[in-house]
Formats: C-alpha cells, structure tokens, sequence
C-alpha cells in the first residue's frame, strides 16, 4: 500500500513537468515535500537523488495515470539493452497517461563519471531519479516480497492494479502488460 | 461423517495436486534444505567438489563475476572472509553461473585472469552448462549460501547478502554473513538467515 502511494505521488509530481517546463530539467523536487537528498545538475537536466525513505514519502496522487517504473543501471547490461523500449514506451503511450521512472541503481560515487555521460548520450526522455540507499534488505522487499534484487526489474502501477516483473522485457511484451492497465 | 471427511480430504488433496505450481522443484533451496554437491572446474585447472574438504565444518558458497559491479564490490570484502574462515573451518567457494557466451567477461579464460590480479585465497569455478546454480536457487551475483556439514549433509543455514552495505566496506552496520557463520560455529541460532540485495541477473 505504501508503495503504491509512493509511486502515484511520484509520478504525480513526475506528471506535472510537462504542463510546467519547457527545458528537460527534472523538476520532481519543484513540486514535491519531500526534499531529494541531492540534486545532481547536469547541463540539460537533473536527476533528484532519493533514499527509499524519502522515495516513499513523496505523499500525493494522480489516478489518471498508469506508472512504468524501471529499476536499472548502466552497468546491467540487460537493462540498458531494454531502455529503447521503456521509451518507445513512454512516446506511444504518454498520451494514453502513461508515465515511464527509470529508476537508477548506479554507484553513487560513479554518476558523474557514469551515469551522467550515460544520459547525456541517451537523450532519455523518461524521467530518471537515483537511488540512493545501500540499505538495500530493508527497502527491497517493500518494492515486492518477491524480487530477489536482481536487476532489471519493473513494477507498474495505476489505481485499479499493480504488477511486479523480474525479468527483461521485450517492446511487445511490455505493450501487451501496459494495455492491460490501460483498458 | 467420517467418509465424508475422508472424501473432502481427498477432494482437496486432488485439487491442490493440480494446482500446484509445476516449478516448484525449481525454486532453489531455502534455509534448512540439504545442498547439493558438485564437481565444477576450478581456475587452477583442478575440480573441486565439497566433499574434497574433509575437516571442513562448513562452506560459503558465493555465486559471483567478473562481469558485476556489485560482485566486484565486495571481492576484497570475500577474500577477508575466506581467510578469517578458512581455518576455521569455513571455507569460500566462489561459483561463476553466468554463460560466458551471453558474458564473455566471465568466460573461464578471464575468471583465471581475475582470480590472478585479485589473489583470490579461494576456488573459483565455472558452472558449466549453469547446472548448479538453478539447483541452489541462486538468483544473483552476488549470492551467498552459508551450509553446515553435517552427518545428514550439507544444510543451508544462510542464504543472501555479504553484508548490509555495497557502497562501502566502513560503512558496514550488519554482517550478515560474519554473524551467520559465527553464530553457526558456536551452535547458536542464526539470526537473519535470509537477506535482499541488488545484484546482477545471472545471464543464461
């Protein structure tokens, strides 16, 4: 329950850049209570970093939307060979209110050297947080009593249901579950 | 009354029988299952299996990689282990089960080269044709899986997480599998048997 509160109040938040900003800027912590930990600002964005804590208590909701949430980092190869599709995803299915978080599980230590040039080649259009809280027994099972913390793994989220994936997603295999939330 | 009872039994038992999830074998080992043995080639060009260490009064066996940021995290934190409890009794054993032709940086060739330029203290085999792994239920690297040997065999008594920190090594809170061990060693009740962590996904 929690969880899913976290979700929609992220991608509440997450929700209202478009309306709101012109440039890529990431602007979760513009809307949000919760302050992020830290802000990382690259030249044409920013990546707000969360401890779970913080990451669950991003209080707000936004029932018209369907939530793709993407665990990944650029060092598990299986995930970045499945980013095209989450934004493929995301571009399809934006109109259809469907928010896509990519939610980063690179070293901390790394993202200036990693994670930020990763992005910057990318160009991704998703919105991408870290997270940031070694702590990992703690909040892992918060996410699913079944992932085992294996990386790529997905949750996706609306009012209505909720399904968690540990696995690699092909583009049409994560269309056919989306559809599924969106009918 | 009492054919009924046996009846509804029954009933149950079928339906439940035919329900019942046909991967239920698969699922791995939990705590207090026996473990399997192996024979797997070690990076010495020798194979190793359990049963070679005689006065072994247990193992920690770690699913790892080359290829993993986060088994590369704690690979000077698993040398420690392997020397602490080598002669203690507690051996490492380290299990590559990624398929080195999905992750050619785990092909055998590269684990002698790693094993060589870390000096790891302890095997490191390759599961060939990623038999193994299934069997144990490992899920990531890295995965620990703490067995006692015991008359009855191999008992898994902790399965899961080094410890409770990836980032760094002094930031350590809870050594999971320190604790486990010690606690193991002196017959005491292990108390977090079972722990989460990011890792890799084994590539099969």
């Amino acid at each position: 329950m929690k969880w899913i509160i976290v979700v929609t109040s992220l991608c509440f938040v997450v929700g209202c850049k478009s309306e709101k900003t012109e440039d890529k800027s990431f602007v979760l912590s513009e809307f949000s209570e919760v302050q992020p930990m830290n802000i990382i600002e690259a030249e044409n964005f920013s990546i707000p970093v969360y401890d779970f804590d913080g990451f669950e208590k991003l209080m707000n909701n936004n029932k018209d939307k369907t939530y793709v949430v993407n665990f990944w980092a650029t060092w598990c190869k299986p995930c970045v060979n499945e980013l095209p599709y989450f934004e493929q995803l995301y571009t399809e299915y934006k109109k259809e209110g469907v928010e896509v978080i990519l939610v980063s599980l690179d070293f901390p230590k790394k993202v200036n050297e990693i994670l930020i040039p990763f992005l910057e080649e990318k160009k991704l259009n998703s919105n991408v947080v870290l997270l940031d809280d070694p702590k990992q027994n703690h909040w892992i099972p918060k996410v699913d009593k079944d992932w085992s913390g294996a990386i790529p793994a997905t949750v996706i989220i609306n009012e209505n249901k909720r399904s968690f994936y540990e696995k690699s997603f092909t583009f049409i295999e994560l269309e056919d579950e989306v559809k599924d939330f969106i009918k | 009354m009492r054919t009924i009872n046996t009846l509804i039994i029954v009933v149950v038992a079928l339906f439940l029988s035919a329900f019942s999830p046909p991967d239920k074998f698969n699922d791995g080992y939990e705590v207090g299952d026996k473990a399997t043995d192996f024979e797997l080639k070690n990076v010495d060009g020798n194979t190793v299996s359990l049963s070679d260490y005689k006065d072994a009064k247990g193992f920690l066996v770690i699913f790892t990689c080359n290829s993993c940021p986060y088994a590369r995290a704690y690979e000077d934190r698993i040398i420690a282990l392997d020397k602490k409890y080598k002669e203690k009794g507690v051996p490492v054993i380290a299990i590559n089960p990624n398929n080195p032709e999905v992750q050619p940086k785990d092909s055998f060739e590269e684990m002698k080269v790693r094993a060589a330029n870390k000096g790891f203290t302890f095997p490191y085999l390759l599961d060939e044709g990623q038999e193994i792994f299934p069997v144990y239920g490992a899920q990531r690297t890295p995965h620990c899986f703490l067995l006692e040997k015991t008359d009855e065999g191999n008992i898994v008594k902790y399965i899961g997480a080094v410890d409770d920190n990836y980032q760094d090594a002094d930031d350590v809170e809870v050594t999971y599998v320190e604790d486990a061990i010690n606690a193991m060693l002196d017959n005491k009740e292990i108390e977090i048997k079972n722990t989460k962590a990011i890792g890799c996904s084994i590539k099969v």
